[in-house]
């Protein structure tokens, strides 16, 4: 595995969206970055700079770092009212986010520690062959464009060479579907669609005989009825007459 | 070496996950967990002081043989065992708010974390590191969920105790500061 080109515009910020699990850590990772102060941050700057990271990263999608720009953008905003230097009861705006920040940093600490003591624990190992554990469900989809790309060819080589397919000027016959429709009236009272098109038909004969049926209707000639939707058609001699 | 201590060499030697004090103890009738304990002594002497290429480690509330560590490398070469699959940061970092908060639910992850851990959580209570160990208080009495003895094998820890105390941490988590008189 080669690791993507890095991004050489943006002086040497280079970001990748793996690298992140979740807008905390980005926000972590700004201030580290920058040896921003906690406890008094500057949260223009944050802000924008959050902001500016989303767009680049195309993370201005996720819910969960737009929320935290949301929220960057609201404490700023806090922070730009006037206040009265009197005021003793005024609460910092960024106080909670300074709070979430450093307990997240704690539990990054804390991972720290945990996957070295994983790694250092499978450094050891028990007897034999422990048994496989039970298949988990599939996880979640998770594809790059290369994959995705790669899958596409092979379903594309599957398909054969299109096959050439010479069009044959093939008129509709409606002429000769009316009269064969005729001479089955002729015969009987009542037929179905199937009748009319035999069994295998093709599309110029299914054609002909549905506008001849279609025409002969509008003469007066039969009457089309279709019990149910996608029942087979039933074709009558001549329309019901109604009830005097 | 004392009869009992050879006892608990078999069944640890035959077993493939650790052994708690009471399964070793419960194998001779006649000894109480004071003796498996003692026998226990003599055994991990024995392999400590004899330069053996396995150890007797105690582990996720048990007992262990594992293999030395300055052997990883040939094992792991030659796939005699199966590998451990490694933990994302993301499971890391919910096992750690599950190990430190248990029981915790998972709205307090989420908003310990900041992003949606649902995904994450099934999947360390599938790989049986995370279980669910009660419900709590309020709507929907939500699912609660603690660490497994699995969670400390993998890690080689003995037991909760062995995870670093948040104080020792460099990051120590203040109070959000009350407003002081000045």
């Amino acid at each position: 595995m080669t690791s993507a080109p890095a991004v050489q515009d943006h002086a040497g910020f280079v970001v990748e969206l793996e690298q992140f699990s979740g807008p905390l850590d980005l926000l972590l990772h700004l201030i580290r970055e920058d040896e921003l102060d906690i406890t008094d941050l500057p949260i223009a700057k944050i802000a924008d700079q959050f902001l500016a990271v989303i767009n680049e990263l195309g993370l201005n999608q996720a819910a969960d770092y737009l929320e935290m720009a949301a929220r960057l953008l609201r404490i700023k905003a806090q922070m730009l009212l006037p206040r009265r230097l009197e005021e003793d009861e005024w609460e910092d705006p960024r106080s909670e986010l300074v709070r979430h920040l450093l307990e997240y940093q704690q539990i990054r600490e804390l991972v720290d520690w945990l996957s070295r003591a994983a790694a250092r624990r499978a450094e050891q190992f028990g007897r034999g062959f422990a048994p496989e554990p039970p298949a988990a469900p599939p996880a979640p989809l998770v594809i790059d464009l290369n994959d995705l790309l790669a899958a596409a060819e092979r379903v594309i080589a599957l398909i054969p060479e299109p096959v050439l397919h010479r069009v044959v000027p093939r008129p509709l016959d409606v002429e000769g579907a009316t009269s064969r429709i005729e001479a089955l009236l002729a015969e009987r009272a009542e037929f179905g669609w199937r009748d009319v098109v035999g069994e295998r038909a093709g599309i110029v004969d299914v054609l002909s005989s549905f506008i001849a049926l279609l025409e002969l209707a509008k003469r007066g000639a039969l009457c089309l009825a279709q019990p149910e939707p996608f029942a087979p058609i039933v074709i009558r001699r001549e329309p019901p007459r109604e009830a005097a | 070496m004392s009869p009992l201590a050879k006892l608990l060499e078999a069944a640890l030697f035959a077993a493939s996950r650790p052994l708690t004090v009471d399964e070793l103890a419960s194998l001779e009738p006649a000894a109480g967990e004071s003796d498996a304990l003692a026998a226990l002594g003599e055994l991990r002497r024995l392999y400590t002081h004899e330069d053996h290429g396995v150890e007797l480690v105690e582990i996720g509330q048990g007992w262990q043989f594992l293999t030395r560590r300055e052997y990883a490398e040939a094992i792991e070469r030659a796939q005699f065992t199966l590998r451990t699959r490694r933990l994302s940061a993301a499971a890391l970092e919910t096992l750690a708010i599950v190990a430190y908060r248990q029981p915790v639910g998972r709205i307090e992850i989420e908003e310990i974390r900041g992003v949606d851990s649902g995904a994450v959580l099934d999947k360390l209570v599938e790989r049986g590191l995370a279980e669910v160990v009660t419900r709590g208080e309020g709507l929907g009495r939500p699912l609660l969920y603690g660490t497994t003895p699995q969670f400390l094998e993998v890690l080689g820890l003995r037991d909760l105790d062995e995870l670093p105390r948040l104080e020792e941490l460099s990051v120590a988590l203040r109070p959000p500061a009350p407003a002081e008189p000045e």
